[in-house]
């Protein structure tokens, strides 16, 4: 019996094993072949609702969250809501119940305060799936960045990938560390030293290894994974200015030579062109960038698909989230 | 039924299906997987054996059609279609045992979202009986009909899947298998 994914939410990747990912991403394999269909959309879904929660700006994500829904027959509702006015934690859960009562199946949330999403979880009937917290997760982005690898690749174990930037904000640095460390990957991970946390030392074990400077990162690497200089999140002076972030922290086309022949660039986008990567190599027949978005869609696809689809009886509790370890078991469970 | 019967059975079908489509041209036989599969090559081997052409094979996998899909527990394991273009062709669906109808249906719902095939046909290898459809739907083609009760299951094994190759009746709370 191969292992399934019997989760309630899809929280995080830390959460998960290595087993679980793995039939996550087959499952998106087989989604994949369905947006390369004339008529692309299956009735898995029908009548289920998605209600897309983005309390952060977005247009990839949940676009290829919207998209994924509606290819699956489910209603996807879209909800906008701008944080700058009001006290977050207040919203949220006032937004929550007043979702919760109008019965979705599942809620696709961004928020920018990390654990938000096991906060819903908590609430919620529903079932979660975290589009990004905070600096803490982005699960459907590192599998989507995974099914990418393995579909250039052919495996994930055993491949040295290279992720470059600003690790301290970047939710899509995490979510990759652990899910390519749990699936055998090494990760070696290079930026500003202002800019990896502390606490990554503590990864070293599981495969990552923290590099001097680019270039040692990206040497031998199978996969570069750049990730976006988040500017809306520069509320102190981590680097100079992005002039000397560029020059430093940039990738240029000599670094990449450096890199296996058939290595592949990957970024999750919106990409600032000459500052993380240069444009030539965004563009360059080693970048797998719109492959990723086009991934994204199957990734999504799978997601909702074991969480909204089949019974809603048989999930496996949720293990503790991040806020607050001592969780209790959900009141009245849905049937 | 052992596997020298399966042979024989899918021997007489591959003719029936030749002599009423008057020859393979068009013909495009599609296995409902997963059982439905390697019966669906195994016909096409044996079509080429009389016909000296072996007609395409694709395969569907119906999960996501299902309309009991949002009462089963565990979320089953999708698998790829594998469908060339439909458009006009003449398609013989192939499964191993033919029951309520409803993994027909969904078969059916999905060859209609590839597109328009000219016609359909079932083939299977076991009917169970009449009696058991919940749906209008018959088979063109049938290996052997197997009249059962509810309280019973039928266990096609093939050698693609199972140790052995052969047909059994088997009472529901897994008791004494007889063969067929």
């Amino acid at each position: 019996m191969p292992t399934v994914f019997n989760h309630r939410h899809l929280l995080g990747i830390s959460e998960l094993s290595a087993g679980e990912i793995t039939h996550l991403l087959d499952t998106a394999e087989t989604f994949r072949d369905v947006s390369r269909r004339e008529i692309k959309k299956v009735p898995a879904l029908r009548g289920r609702t998605v209600i897309n929660l983005f309390f952060e700006p977005s247009t990839r994500t949940r676009t290829s969250f919207e998209i994924a829904a509606k290819r699956l027959s489910a209603d996807a509702i879209n909800i906008s809501v701008s944080t700058s006015s009001v006290s977050k934690g207040e919203t949220l859960l006032d937004t929550a119940r007043n979702l919760e009562a109008m019965s979705p199946d599942c809620i696709v949330l961004r928020h920018s305060m990390a654990g938000a999403p096991y906060h819903l979880a908590r609430i919620c009937n529903a079932s979660i799936v975290n589009a990004g917290d905070g600096a803490h997760e982005h699960p459907t982005q590192a599998l989507l960045d995974a099914l990418t690898i393995r579909e250039r690749k052919g495996r994930i174990a055993g491949l040295n990938v290279a992720i470059i930037g600003d690790m301290l904000h970047s939710r899509v640095a995490r979510s990759n560390i652990y899910l390519l460390t749990k699936l055998g990957a090494t990760v070696r991970i290079a930026g500003p030293g202002t800019m990896v946390p502390k606490e990554f030392a503590e990864l070293v074990d599981v495969g990552l290894r923290i590099a001097p400077s680019v270039a040692e990162a990206v040497s031998g690497a199978d996969v570069v994974m750049i990730l976006r200089i988040q500017r809306e999140r520069q509320d102190a002076a981590f680097f100079p200015s992005l002039r000397e972030y560029a020059i430093h922290y940039g990738l240029h086309a000599d670094h990449l030579q450096q890199a296996a022949p058939d290595a592949i660039v990957m970024h999750p986008g919106p990409i600032n062109r000459g500052i993380e990567i240069a444009s030539e190599l965004a563009d360059g027949n080693q970048s797998l960038i719109l492959d990723q978005v086009a991934n994204g869609v199957a990734v999504r696809m799978a997601v909702l698909y074991l969480l909204a689809g089949g019974s809603r009886d048989g999930f496996i509790e949720e293990s503790n989230g991040p806020a607050k370890p001592e969780r209790k078991e959900r009141q009245g469970n849905k049937g | 039924m052992d596997g020298a019967r399966i042979s024989r059975a899918l021997a007489r079908l591959a003719s029936e299906i030749v002599e009423e489509n008057h020859g393979t041209s068009d013909l495009y036989l599609v296995g409902i997987r997963r059982r439905g599969v390697p019966l669906a090559e195994r016909m096409a081997d044996k079509i080429a054996d009389l016909e000296g052409v072996r007609p395409p094979v694709g395969i569907v996998d119906i999960t996501l059609y299902r309309d009991d899909l949002s009462t089963v527990g565990a979320k089953p394991i999708v698998n790829r279609t594998e469908l060339d273009d439909i458009e006009n062709r003449n398609i013989v669906l192939i499964d191993d045992v033919l029951y309520t109808g409803r993994t027909i249906r969904a078969a059916l719902d999905q060859l209609i979202d590839f597109g328009r095939p000219r016609r359909v046909q079932l083939a299977v290898l076991i009917d169970r009986g009449k009696e058991h459809r919940e749906l209008p739907i018959q088979a063109d083609y049938v290996g052997k009909l197997v009249p059962t009760k509810r309280s019973e299951i039928i266990k096609v094994m093939l050698n693609e899947f199972d140790e052995e190759e052969g047909v059994v009746i088997v009472e529901r709370p897994a008791a004494a298998a007889e063969a067929v």
